[in-house]
């Protein structure tokens, strides 16, 4: 009933905006609950992301790893599909990663490492998401129940692997040996000298999660197989009377997603931790999810929402160093809230919205007055 | 060896690793059956054993933390509701959000609170659910094969794991011999004709979240007070995806649920027993492989090789009432 009534700017500016607005408001509200100022929370927040070189630093370290898992989410999004499973596909990824440096490290310099392990970590990743896909696409299992069950499975998996196949030899933590020099990324301080990032361990991947940021903008909007996507995501049966299988499109946007979050572990394995351990994914790939809705499935705006969970991580990480009172589970709590206004209540303002809209423009003046909630 | 997978003290621990599953499963169920898909199962329990755990310690009184449980768990249900039922939102989205809304409420409040690393302290005396003996049972232990299951299996459990397993037959009854029960799946089936009965959608809906709720907060105050002495951060740890899971495998039927509930708290309690244990012919079997199993057999069932497991019609599906 409300469909299309909006102007194009408040549909995709100010709807989300408010959404966001009304979030973090809640989240006002739990740091005032918790007996803290909310006002002295933000600016500890945004000295502690934005306020130094190795604040800014980490903060593009978690973006980085926002950005694939986010890209992740969507991609799969304009197929229709929603894939819950970037966290044990890039758990997996991280596998991938593994074996092509424990493989190449002492062998060769970095950059003849890098695309094995891009290939590797995308390939892990994509084949953790083929069988929800295909059991998605052929028996009609629903991917979300199945991409939860993977995640498990994953966990599961990986510890197995970890403890007994490929931990390092008469270590007691399940992790793999340290890489080599070989199976290190650069970091952004060595390439660019100029930059002073600290300690912080931002690196290579940023500007392959940037890359991977225009691919997936071309993939979408400017490919055969984008379109397939997109209509297939809009309307299924439209899909199959414009010759679009829906079985093979389903499998292959979920393997791109798969690959997607696959790719996170480059970033945290190659780029940071130099090996593979336990639980290196630690919910990044949920907050995929909502990195994804808040960007609204473009990658421009997942960019810029990664960064805001990049901030938060960073920012957060600051904050319970300052305020005991206040853990890093708060950004659990904004992230919850972010998936509630950005997600599920999407349209809760939007025909408040669109009654001040339509009453707008008969006076056609008071327009810009309006936004005011 | 033997005693790994068949003995009292196995089958005990069966039952109080089923009790929180069957307790979310039934919640899961009432929920489904009435076309509201719900994720969340795993932040209503854990809201709910947050809860319980708060109250409990302070007022010693373990039903007065059980109610509370219960109401944290009916108002993420409710606000599950809102979102889904109210607004039409994607109801996938709003469990995911539930989820790490009370992930993360739980482990602040808990550290602002208690400053225990976001664990309640331990309870007090009067503050946990304690094990009943049931009547005549140390009288009857000596009876042989009846006695032993009466004095050892069947007694000696705390009273929410008895009102688990009673919920069972009661879920049967209500969702099938009466008239809410009727209307409960129907409107999971076919809302627009439940509606054409001039019976509202939206009301049978959120009554069915509510008691999903209601149920969330017993399996949630289970493992707070009366499993544990406590609430631990994340101290669900899977065990709502495990219910949705066993929902799945009981295709949504209530007796079902009971079973699959059994069948997944045995793998647990097995899977306990079985650490550094080797099995004869096998050798040593990785713990984690009774860990994932729940979840290989939830996926194997959902691709149809075991049996089709088909969820209600209307399920996930916002409904939209016409308007002319």
């Amino acid at each position: 009933m409300s469909a299309g009534q909006l102007p194009r700017w408040a549909d995709l500016g100010l709807i989300p905006l408010l959404n966001l607005t009304a979030a973090f408001l809640v989240s006002g509200l739990v740091v005032l609950i918790i007996g803290e100022n909310p006002v002295e929370v933000v600016k500890i927040l945004l000295w502690g992301s934005l306020g130094f070189g190795e604040g800014i630093g980490f903060t593009l370290f978690y973006a980085t790893n926002f950005i694939f898992t986010g890209l992740a989410v969507a991609v799969a999004f304009h197929a229709g599909l929603f894939n819950i499973g970037g966290e044990g596909q890039a758990y997996v990824g991280g596998l991938g990663v593994a074996a092509a440096c424990l493989m190449l490290d002492t062998l060769v310099p970095w950059w003849v490492t890098l695309p094995f392990v891009i290939l590797c970590a995308a390939a892990a990743g994509a084949a953790w998401a083929f069988i929800p896909a295909w059991l998605q696409a052929h028996r009609g299992s629903h991917v979300v129940i199945t991409t939860i069950m993977f995640n498990f499975i994953a966990a599961s998996m990986m510890v197995y692997l970890l403890v007994n196949v490929i931990g390092e030899a008469g270590s007691m933590q399940p992790e793999t040996r340290t890489f080599e020099a070989g199976g290190h990324l650069p970091m952004l301080n060595d390439i660019f000298p100029f930059l002073d990032f600290g300690t912080a361990p931002v690196n290579l991947s940023l500007i392959l999660a940037l890359l991977s940021a225009f691919g997936v903008w071309l993939l979408i909007w400017r490919t055969r197989l984008g379109y397939a996507i997109r209509t297939l995501g809009a309307n299924a049966t439209a899909a199959v009377y414009a010759g679009i299988s829906p079985a093979r499109i389903i499998i292959i946007a979920m393997m791109i997603s798969g690959a997607l979050a696959g790719m996170m572990a480059i970033n945290e394995i190659m780029g940071s931790q130099h090996r593979l351990l336990i639980e290196f994914v630690s919910g990044y790939g949920f907050v995929g999810i909502a990195v994804a809705l808040m960007g609204r499935g473009h990658p421009v705006g997942i960019v810029l929402a990664a960064v805001l969970f990049g901030m938060l991580y960073q920012g957060g990480a600051e904050l319970a160093f300052e305020i005991p009172a206040i853990t890093r589970d708060m950004i659990l709590v904004i992230q919850g809230l972010v998936i509630l206004f950005a997600g599920a209540l999407e349209y809760m303002f939007r025909p408040t919205l669109v009654r001040i809209f339509t009453f707008a423009r008969t006076p056609a003046s008071a327009a810009s007055a309006t936004p005011a909630k | 060896m033997v005693d790994i997978f068949f003995s009292y003290a196995t089958f005990d621990s069966m039952a109080r690793l089923a009790t929180p599953l069957l307790f979310a499963c039934l919640a899961g169920l009432y929920s489904e059956r009435s076309g509201v898909v719900d994720i969340g199962l795993e932040g209503k329990m854990l809201g709910a054993a947050f809860g319980a755990a708060c109250v409990a310690f302070l007022t010693a009184n373990a039903w007065l933390g059980l109610l509370t449980g219960i109401g944290v768990a009916v108002g993420l249900s409710l606000l599950h509701g809102f979102a889904s039922i109210t607004n039409r939102g994607n109801q996938i989205v709003s469990g995911v959000a539930i989820n790490f809304l009370a992930a993360g409420l739980t482990a602040l409040l808990g550290q602002a609170w208690f400053g225990q690393g976001g664990r309640t302290p331990s309870l007090p005396e009067g503050g946990r659910f304690l094990e009943i003996t049931l009547p005549f049972a140390e009288e009857m232990a000596s009876v042989p094969v009846i006695g032993r299951f009466y004095s050892e299996f069947l007694s000696g459990h705390n009273i929410l794991l008895y009102l688990a397993f009673l919920a069972v037959p009661l879920t049967w009854w209500v969702l099938f011999r009466t008239r809410f029960g009727l209307r409960l799946r129907a409107v999971g089936e076919n809302p627009a004709a439940v509606d054409t009965a001039g019976i509202s959608v939206t009301f049978l809906r959120y009554r069915a979240v509510i008691i999903c709720g209601i149920l969330c907060g017993f399996a949630g105050a289970y493992l707070a007070i009366a499993q544990s002495s406590g609430f631990i951060k994340d101290m669900t740890a899977g065990k709502g995806f495990i219910a949705l899971a066993a929902l799945i495998f009981a295709k949504w039927k209530p007796l079902n649920a009971m079973l699959a509930c059994l069948l997944f708290g045995y793998l647990d309690a097995v899977a306990i027993r079985m650490q550094g244990q080797p099995l004869p012919g096998i050798g040593e079997v990785p713990v984690q492989v009774f860990q994932a199993l729940p979840y290989v057999l939830t996926v194997i069932l959902l691709a149809g090789f075991i049996g089709k497991a088909i969820p209600p019609k209307a399920s996930g599906i916002p409904y939209l009432k016409e308007r002319t």
